[in-house]
């Protein structure tokens, strides 16, 4: 889960300049296409080994886990449900950003409720961090541990991951709102 | 022999250029006026009434475009960069700003067209007619021909806009190899001589377009890591400011509405853009610009000192423009400012002083005791670095041998889905090529169609993306709803092109596709409008119609020749046989000349003198018959031509 990120940057100008398209102008169509497809192949690879949250997403869905799909088109209702712990401080942001909302349609201004939505941002965003910082030890458990070790945290990840995504379009539409009150 | 040279081209908004590597060095190629710049001007020249109208139309492109620009604004084009891969819907803003004519028909949809003089053409063709004097002016350098380019476009092209561009090479003749981005160019081009490492940015603020690019240099490997821009910001916008200042002071202080006379029009745009390069070095302008007389009077002229302050209040709201994609580029890279080892200038504007104080707090330079790379000529640097990734290619020279160019994808990629909303499947800045596999299937029993709608850009609304294209999955085998498994393979080229591939999987089927480009030609569009064809096409089709007549006399005076054995000869009197000598002769004699419709009259002049013969020879094969003789046998005797009801019938003239 954890890996040296020089060493696989090293790696991929390695391949890059092996495979890339640019290597292949004088060759034949289908060695060009060959190149195009496996140029394609490295470029996603490494976009998703590069990225911790994409690489251990990646890693688990190997291990047979099912992770939340980030998609529009691909039922984005499917995991909607807040975490337990979380459930009484997300309703309350809720009602606040569906009152903001309101106040915005009537060209209202509410300095209190900006300021507490505000707050609510850093609150969120904190715990952000802290589940990327948990996930990061998790990972460093599984690189580390045995087969059992490697299972329980595996689970621990996805709903880390879970949680992330969750907290993640939570900060976003907190931000939207933000937003379009600073404008 | 050596192998033929790859050309880098630049094709700009105000001025292109042509480059190649001689050597370890990039170096441009001058035109027969010996100037490097080729002005982006195409016109078209006049023709003689007296021609016939099929008559081509011939065009003039550069400098020489430059005088109708003023004397024939309606036959001469510039800027027209501006309108590639651009929709109707698209370019309200830019047509009250430039005097681009347009087809009166064009539909919302349609691929634009230009009006020049009474003929029309597309945004393509008016590019290619640019790149064909970049060829010739190259062909003329080297004494040798040149069929393979690489060419620069903004980095911020989306996907209409590089097929436009390629479409482009097409119609010119050249096989484009590579479209590469012009700041990434300019990074090939600055970073050739030296060994660097780091991140370094590329401004590049052109004639039209702007563009910020972040790269990674890492031993030879220039990694783009995230690009930004606009694609309709430039020194045009501040021409036309000026211009629309100039215009408003002119109705306001003399009463001559200047907005309705082209020419007039033109010859202020020439004055302001003359201000404006003087206004990067010295601290006043000054307007100096006789009027035309009617309306005012006589000898009127429109006079103003304008001093750079002025000036640079006015075209701030442009320049600051260009701050937001800054910014957003380093947001996407994951860096600060002050991460940025080197700062690249590129494109005329970046002379303008404002410009380079502007970058200089963006990139907080000057405090860092840094300064903007501007070595090499803004208006060459990108050609020279197009010259580079072309020797890149070739594999020819060793200098660049251990280079190679990472470049990244501007915008996002999406496809619609339900209820309107785009979803992401190739996010902006994923090095290229890029791609992503979808799966799709259908809604209802026996459907064998699926539309897909892709999209390019940021926003969450398809309707407030760029409509890529609508692919149209067909031949889907007919199944229950939902029970198709269709693969769709997305893959944005090196060019940052789109390929679309699909298969049925349960069936294991190639879908086929239907791609309709949105603002898009098609390829057999395309071929109808390469200029090769189209400057040759008048006499290829004389060429052919001359081979034509040359085997249609062969065919009548294979048959003449035969004919003194038949026996249907002896019926004719000695006048008759003597016409039909003479007439025959005169065939013979001119057959070989060039003249198609004396060939074409002395063929109809041997079939009509033949006529009576050949109504003879068949009352002869027919009456032989009767004697015994099998229609076979008479024609034996008569040669090959007697199956057709008159053997000498000339072939129809289309």
């Amino acid at each position: 889960m954890n890996i040296e990120t020089a060493s696989l940057e090293r790696e991929f100008h390695r391949l890059s300049r092996r495979l890339h398209p640019d290597r292949f102008a004088r060759a034949t169509p289908e060695e060009q296409q060959w190149s195009l497809a496996n140029t394609a192949l490295l470029n996603d690879a490494y976009r998703t080994l590069r990225d911790p949250i994409q690489r251990t997403e990646y890693l688990l869905r190997l291990e047979g886990l099912k992770i939340g799909e980030e998609h529009a088109g691909k039922g984005k209702s499917a995991d909607r449900q807040p975490p337990a712990d979380l459930l009484e401080e997300v309703f309350e942001l809720n009602m606040q950003l569906e009152e903001m909302r309101m106040n915005q349609k009537m060209g209202e201004r509410d300095p209190a409720l900006q300021a507490d939505l505000t707050a609510a941002r850093a609150r969120f965003e904190g715990l952000l961090a802290a589940v990327d910082g948990d996930l990061s030890s998790k990972g460093a458990e599984w690189d580390a541990g045995d087969s059992a070790i490697r299972d329980q945290a595996a689970k621990a990840m996805a709903t880390l991951l879970d949680r992330r995504r969750y907290l993640r379009n939570l900060v976003r539409d907190v931000n939207e709102v933000l937003t379009t009150a600073a404008a | 022999m050596p192998e033929e040279r790859i050309v880098g081209i630049d094709l700009g908004t105000t001025n292109s250029l042509v480059a190649y590597m001689e050597g370890s060095q990039p170096v441009v190629i001058p035109g027969v006026d010996g100037s490097n710049l080729v002005p982006s001007i195409v016109a078209l020249d006049i023709v003689d009434p007296n021609a016939e109208s099929s008559a081509r139309p011939t065009v003039t492109v550069g400098n020489s475009a430059r005088r109708a620009l003023i004397e024939n604004p309606e036959r001469a084009v510039y800027s027209v960069k501006r309108l590639m891969g651009r929709g109707l819907e698209d370019i309200q803003d830019e047509l009250k700003l430039f005097p681009f004519q347009l087809a009166d028909d064009i539909q919302p949809g349609e691929v634009l067209r230009i009006r020049l003089g009474d003929k029309h053409f597309t945004p393509s063709e008016i590019s290619a007619y640019i790149l064909r004097q970049l060829k010739r002016n190259a062909e003329r350098y080297f004494g040798a021909p040149v069929t393979k380019a690489v060419i620069t476009v903004p980095a911020y092209f989306n996907d209409a806009q590089r097929q436009a561009t390629r479409d482009a090479g097409r119609m010119a003749g050249l096989d484009v190899l590579r479209l590469v981005n012009e700041p990434t160019a300019a990074a090939l081009a600055y970073g050739l001589d030296r060994a660097k490492e780091g991140i370094i940015a590329v401004y590049d603020l052109g004639g039209g377009t702007f563009d910020i690019s972040i790269l990674k240099l890492n031993d030879g490997i220039f990694e783009v890591i995230a690009t930004n821009g606009d694609t309709h910001l430039g020194g045009d916008d501040i021409d036309n400011l000026l211009l629309a200042v100039a215009l408003d002071e002119i109705r306001n202080e003399h009463n001559v509405d200047l907005r309705q006379q082209p020419d007039a029009i033109q010859a202020l745009r020439k004055a302001v853009i003359e201000a404006k390069i003087r206004l990067s070095t010295e601290p006043v302008a000054k307007l100096d610009i006789e009027l035309p007389s009617n309306g005012g009077p006589d000898g009127d002229r429109y006079q103003r000192e304008i001093p750079r302050e002025v000036y640079e209040q006015l075209i701030q709201p442009v320049l600051a423009r260009t701050a937001g994609p800054c910014r957003q580029a380093m947001a996407d890279a994951g860096i600060t400012p002050d991460q940025i080892e080197e700062l690249v200038l590129v494109g005329g504007s970046t002379r303008i002083p404002a410009v380079r104080t502007l970058v200089d707090e963006i990139f907080q330079l000057s405090v860092r005791g840094k300064k903007p790379h501007t070595e090499l000529n803004p208006d060459e640097v990108v050609a020279l670095g197009a010259a580079v990734q072309a020797s890149i290619l070739a594999g020819s020279s060793t200098t660049t041998d251990e280079l190679l160019l990472l470049d990244v994808t501007p915008l996002s990629l999406g496809i619609e889905a339900l209820g309107g909303v785009v979803a992401r499947i190739i996010q902006r800045n994923s090095t290229i090529p890029a791609s992503a596999t979808e799966h799709f299937t259908t809604g209802v029993d026996g459907q064998t169609n699926v539309a897909i709608h892709v999209l390019q850009g940021e926003r969450e609304l398809a309707s407030d993306c760029r409509s890529l294209a609508r692919f149209d999955l067909k031949g889907i085998p007919p199944m229950t709803a939902g029970l198709p498994r269709i693969e769709v393979k997305f893959l944005i080229d090196a060019n940052g092109i789109l390929q679309v591939t699909a298969r049925e999987q349960r069936s294991g089927l190639e879908a086929q596709i239907e791609v309709k480009p949105t603002y898009g030609l098609t390829d057999e569009q395309v071929e109808t409008m390469i200029l090769d064809s189209f400057d040759h096409a008048e006499t290829d089709f004389e060429a052919r119609q001359l081979i034509e007549a040359r085997l249609d006399a062969d065919t009548i005076l294979a048959a003449v020749e035969k004919a003194p054995a038949s026996p249907a000869w002896k019926l004719l009197g000695e006048d008759e046989k003597a016409n039909i000598e003479a007439v025959r002769l005169q065939l013979t004699a001119i057959k070989t000349s060039d003249n198609l419709q004396a060939i074409r009259a002395a063929t109809t002049d041997l079939d009509h003198a033949t006529r009576n013969f050949a109504e003879k020879m068949m009352e002869a094969a027919v009456s032989g018959a009767m004697r015994g003789k099998t229609m076979q046998t008479a024609s034996d005797d008569l040669g090959e031509a007697v199956n057709a009801p008159h053997p000498f019938a000339p072939a129809e003239f289309k």
